[in-house]
């Protein structure tokens, strides 16, 4: 009789996974393994594919586009930590018992659901140089005394944005912060602060402490955990990211300088037709992001406060 | 000290001020998609007044309607396109997740958690590392199955009739297909994760009880365990959904006909050919995302459970 269920349940087991199986393989697995083999070949997809060792990875180490798009993926980045902070600080203000708090959580997801194509190109018309938003705020609201100051130290202002090598990455960190703040993090930190116990702070409130003690003392080890996975997803979506904004805002430029290691891999590939070292560099970035998780793995236990 | 009141205050001022900064760029979208032409370039003197259009030209989005009809049925088809890649991705992801995440959480057979460890593992990769081959696939699929099958013309673009009126949907599989929009995106190993760590929340006793009475796997699966994961189910629903209403990259590799195109790669190439016409431009952004607002607002309650739901992951 045992036996007897037990053949049903591995058949019905196997049954119910068939499906989800067959896709994981075909579409996941497979490619996966597929784009390893690749990596160790040239191929342009017209000629049979060539062979070629590890020479996709050693022109890669050579490559100074590779390393250059690599140096504005970790520009884009340092965004991260201010949106992260941001968030935080933004569930802070909203962890109370107010009314009306759902219609400014939902305001502020907003952004967040809609981030698209038609997002990215609001963005656009927002920093257009002569008739965007903020540049008629800049000229027409700053005092004149600042816009010259500024001009003064050489700084292109008001800025070019998007057309100009110095302020298109600050342009999409802007954007990014105005995309994600109110966005999951958010949520999750809100989550995270209706699980810190009000003793806690009653009790720093006897002992006298400030708003700025208690955020340091109580609320920031309080919330880590939530800090360190935040942190940990932010880095391995930042590291694969960039491509989407760059495609519809500025093509990956001016002069490359809003190319990230994402967008590389689509020109190679999809652009290019260059399949086997678009895999290596499709690798390497795996590598990257697999580097960044076992890292926080290590780091997170000696850092968090459970 | 300040006191409740002041605090109060205080802190709708900061919500509010955060809300405006969130708020203000849809109404610049807003504003220009109904200015006139000569209305547009208002901002360079008053950027209040550049919120304000002079005469509201409704017509624009009659206008984005009307150009973009030319380009394999513009807006009208692009909807169309839309909705049934993300209806047919999301039941077909709901689906598999489901069934996938009942065996991994409640059955028993060999090797299941070392299949459910590499679901886990994959999680990670980088998405370009399988589109690479994913692409290749569809590009070459049609040569493999043109030598495999002769007498099919797999290179051809279909036709389908439909009220009185002829539809362009494309190849049968590979590139500029439905094929190669829906299928690879109908299995996904984060709803399956999610699932099964809502079905595993889900206490046996009902089982139990039910297998006293004599149901089936099948049955409880269907009559215990999915009516039970209600909250769960309506989260990957919801987020599958947006998340393929708004897929830019897989369909941006593998279309290119203008009739086949989503939302997201019809706005794009809608804005290569008026890249200057901002109040066109802006209509076609309103167009595009005034549905997912609605569907947010609508199924806001699970976006927020579900963010809490996905993140215990961590």
């Amino acid at each position: 009789m045992a036996q007897s269920t037990r053949g049903r349940a591995t058949g019905a087991g196997y049954l119910f996974l068939l499906p989800n199986l067959l896709g994981f393989l075909a579409f996941t697995l497979l490619p996966v393994v597929a784009s390893l083999a690749l990596s160790f070949y040239a191929w342009d997809l017209f000629t049979p594919p060539k062979f070629v060792g590890l020479q996709n990875f050693a022109a890669l180490m050579h490559d100074r586009d590779f390393w250059y798009y690599a140096g504005n993926t970790l520009f884009l980045m340092l965004a991260i930590p201010v949106n992260i902070l941001g968030s935080l600080l933004l569930a802070v203000v909203m962890n109370q018992k107010l009314r009306g708090i759902v219609v400014f959580r939902t305001i502020y997801f907003l952004p967040t659901i809609l981030a698209g194509v038609g997002t990215y190109l609001l963005w656009r018309w927002i920093y257009n140089p002569d008739y965007g938003l903020i540049n008629a705020v800049i000229t027409n609201w700053f005092p004149r005394w600042f816009n010259d100051g500024i001009r003064r130290l050489g700084v292109e202002w008001p800025p070019q944005w998007l057309t100009s090598v110095t302020w298109a990455k600050p342009a999409l960190m802007f954007m990014s912060f105005w995309t994600v703040v109110g966005g999951y993090n958010m949520i999750l930190y809100l989550a995270a602060l209706q699980g810190v116990s009000p003793e806690l702070y009653e009790a720093a409130n006897i002992d006298g402490a400030n708003a700025w003690q208690k955020f340091w003392a109580i609320t920031w080890p309080m919330v880590s955990p939530t800090t360190f996975f935040v942190l940990t997803m932010s880095l391995i979506g930042g590291l694969q990211g960039g491509f989407e904004q760059a495609f519809v805002m500025t093509r990956g430029g001016p002069a490359g300088a809003t190319t990230t290691i994402s967008y590389y891999i689509y020109n190679h590939a999809f652009a290019w037709n260059h399949m086997g070292y678009a895999a290596a560099i499709a690798w390497v970035l795996f590598a990257a992001v697999f580097g960044v998780t076992l890292l926080n793995w290590r780091l997170g236990g000696r850092i968090v406060h459970y | 000290m300040f006191t409740i009141e002041m605090k109060k205050f205080l802190t709708y001022l900061v919500l509010g001020f955060v809300g405006m900064f969130m708020l203000l760029p849809f109404l610049w979208m807003l504003s220009t998609s109904v200015k006139s032409a000569s209305d547009v370039f208002a901002a360079v003197d008053n950027p209040v007044k550049a919120f304000i259009p002079g005469k509201t030209e409704w017509r624009n989005y009659n206008q984005v309607y009307d150009t973009t009809r030319a380009m394999g049925g513009g807006f009208a088809r692009w909807y169309l396109n839309s909705l049934l890649v993300a209806v047919v991705v999301t039941l077909g992801q709901v689906t598999t997740s489901a069934c996938a995440a009942y065996a991994f959480a409640r059955l028993k057979f060999p090797g299941r958690d070392k299949l459910f460890l590499g679901y886990l593992a994959t999680m990670m990769i980088p998405g370009a590392v399988t589109m690479i081959p994913n692409f290749i696939l569809m590009r070459k699929i049609t040569e493999w199955l043109t030598a495999a099958a002769p007498a099919v013309n797999w290179d051809a673009s279909r036709v389908v009739y439909l009220f009185g009126r002829t539809f362009d949907v494309g190849r049968l599989v590979g590139l500029d297909s439905y094929f190669a929009l829906i299928v690879p995106a109908m299995f996904s190993a984060y709803g399956t994760f999610m699932l099964r760590q809502y079905f595993m929340s889900i206490p046996r006793d009902l089982e139990e009880a039910a297998t006293i009475d004599g149901c089936g796997l099948f049955r409880i699966f269907t009559s215990v365990i999915l009516p039970l994961s209600k909250p769960a189910l309506a989260t990957l629903t919801i987020f599958t959904f947006m998340g393929n209403w708004q897929s830019f990259y897989w369909p941006l590799v593998v279309l290119t006909q203008d009739s086949m195109k989503t939302l997201p790669l019809g706005l794009l190439s809608f804005m290569g050919l008026y890249s200057t016409q901002w109040s066109l431009l802006m209509a076609g952004s309103m167009m595009m995302i005034l549905p997912m607002i609605i569907v947010f607002i609508a199924g806001q309650k699970w976006f927020i459970s579900g963010i809490q739901l996905g993140a215990l992951k961590g």
